[in-house]
């Protein structure tokens, strides 16, 4: 939650108003065009031909039924798995210093920085059939390119970096006084933790695995590498958007987008409210401070 | 105070062991897995592989579109936070959520509803290309979802300093007789330049890797609109293995130099702020 948590001071601080007018009106109409139309049209090309047409092309087409439920079933392992993750390695960079903290920090960064598809590749090289474990996962019939669990694997990957980087400066603002208030108290590790240390954290955290889950279900190289484009079997949403594109069927690759598209804006919805909710938070205790003072 | 937390909290091996055995598995083992293959290429091979004239060709266009995608990113993104930050209009919230939209919108549909609306018959296409831009299957196309899927990153570094500082500056500047020009570039923009900076090199970094969004409005033809990570998928469909290792062992050294980069820039902006 590193954005917008300040409150903003709504200053125009004096700037005389043709400026003022001018610039809001370039910023408004680079956001109109960059980001309003496509979203607007979208939804648009998606409905255009009506309501029982676009039922048809999101839920007649069994390739596309398949996709919607397979991209439910690769994200939430994938962000279940960086969510423990997520959690471990930020209590262990912020409570406690250790050599080489900092490498550990500039390793979980490194998934944003790999392109999407060199990540989908490197996956490729180790479990494909030509790759290194290739062999011996084919002598105990296991399939993981080409099939869900290479899917999963690709997108933890993708998105591993979200629940870590939200939660490592929130645990770093909370500081370690109350975790070892609850030990000094006699409280065990667990205890420590479900009563203390979570809800300290848990809107940190759910902030981290929305924009975590977000990217798993939108992602597309990665997967794309991996997925080996079996309709029915390997494609997920974004990917039958691709192969519905490329067959021409331009209303049904929108009626999908236009799912993908939905989920996005309720992604950003629940992310403006966690920050507004965390502004509120800030100027409560704000507040609660200077009464204290004032006594 | 490491070896007081150390005694007094607990799960610093469980936690710590986890971490690292997860980094290890899922981060360190593909990444050497890349390496290693690429190292059991001769040198010519992987020379051969990484530097023939389709791939200049893909490296110019990678490189090139990215660092017009992030300069114009650089330059929109100051205009969208400094609007934001200063000023108040109605809808004002709902904009600023906006702005992060490119980061929750899948990139796939980001480059079917571009490709779609630049298109001649499409909303945009059917007052731009009349005029000669044609944003749809050309490199233009590829610069334009390159700025959309790196929009928030400069919007995002600038807003928050741009908020920070103290309207007392700008009233200083001004009774000392600074025109509102001169305020700008020798007040407002220098804590601005990190920030800035910082911002470009993210959406840089970006933009080099983008492929879901390129992909459907690029046209991917060789030599003209096909980009390095197009290039690196096409290699794998052809199971040419080696080739595309060579060429992700280039894209991989590229984006950890930009990572060395960003540390640095964001580092030299935290001890401008304080």
């Amino acid at each position: 939650m590193q954005h917008n948590v300040k409150p903003t001071r709504s200053t125009s601080r004096g700037d005389p108003w043709p400026v003022r007018w001018g610039l809001t009106l370039a910023a408004l109409a680079v956001l109109i065009v960059l980001v309003l139309v496509p979203v607007v049209n979208v939804f648009y090309q998606a409905l255009e031909r009506g309501l029982a047409a676009y039922w048809h092309n999101l839920f007649g087409d069994p390739n596309t039924r398949h996709a919607i439920l397979l991209t439910l079933m690769v994200a939430p392992p994938a962000v279940l798995a960086n969510l423990v993750f997520g959690v471990a390695c930020a209590w262990a960079v912020t409570r406690f210093r250790f050599p080489g903290r900092a490498i550990l920090l500039t390793l979980i960064d490194l998934p944003f920085s790999v392109s999407p598809v060199v990540a989908g590749l490197m996956f490729v090289l180790l479990f494909g059939m030509q790759g290194y474990f290739g062999p011996w996962l084919r002598a105990h019939g296991l399939k993981i390119i080409f099939a869900t669990p290479g899917l999963i694997l690709v997108t933890a990957f993708v998105t591993l970096p979200f629940v870590v980087r939200e939660l490592v400066p929130v645990m770093e603002a909370v500081g370690p006084e109350e975790d070892e208030a609850a030990v000094s108290l006699g409280a065990n590790g667990w205890q420590m933790f479900w009563r203390v240390t979570w809800p300290n954290i848990r809107w940190g955290v759910l902030y981290g695995v929305i924009l975590c889950n977000a990217r798993a279900m939108g992602e597309f190289g990665a997967v794309y590498v991996v997925s080996g484009h079996i309709a029915g079997r390997t494609d997920t949403m974004p990917l039958r958007v691709e192969k519905l594109f490329q067959e021409y069927n331009t209303p049904g690759a929108f009626a999908v987008a236009s799912v993908l598209t939905f989920l996005a804006l309720v992604t950003l919805a629940l992310k403006t409210w966690l920050e507004h909710r965390e502004r509120q938070e800030i100027a409560e205790a704000l507040a609660s401070t200077k009464t204290k003072e004032k006594q | 105070m490491a070896t007081l937390n150390r005694r007094v909290l607990p799960g610093f091996s469980l936690s710590l062991g986890y971490a690292v055995f997860y980094l290890g598995l899922l981060v360190l083992l593909p990444l050497a897995a890349c390496f290693l293959k690429a190292a059991s290429l001769s040198a010519g091979q992987f020379a051969e592989a990484v530097w023939n004239e389709r791939t200049r060709a893909a490296y110019a266009l990678t490189f090139g579109t990215s660092l017009t995608a992030a300069g114009a990113n650089m330059m929109l993104g100051l205009l969208v936070a400094w609007v934001l930050a200063r000023y108040s209009f109605p809808l004002k919230r709902l904009f600023d959520a906006l702005v992060d939209l490119p980061f929750a919108l899948p990139t796939a549909v980001a480059g079917l509803v571009y490709s779609s609306l630049y298109v001649p018959s499409g909303w945009l296409g059917r007052y731009l290309v009349p005029l000669g831009i044609a944003g749809a299957y050309s490199r233009l196309g590829i610069v334009l979802v390159l700025i959309f899927t790196g929009f928030p990153f400069v919007v995002r570094t600038v807003q928050p300093v741009l908020e920070e500082l103290e309207p007392e500056l700008e009233e200083a500047a001004a009774t000392l007789g600074a025109n509102r020009w001169q305020t700008f570039r020798r007040v407002l923009l220098p804590p601005l330049i990190p920030p800035l900076l910082t911002g470009f090199a993210l959406a840089f970094a970006r933009a080099l890797g983008e492929y879901g969004s390129v992909v459907f409005i690029a046209g991917n033809k060789p030599f003209h609109t096909e980009i390095a990570p197009v290039l690196i998928v096409a290699r794998l469909e052809e199971f040419a293995y080696g080739e595309a290792t060579a060429l992700a062992v280039v894209l991989l050294a590229m984006s950890f130099i930009l990572l060395g980069a960003i540390n640095l820039l964001e580092r030299w902006s935290k001890s401008r702020a304080t």
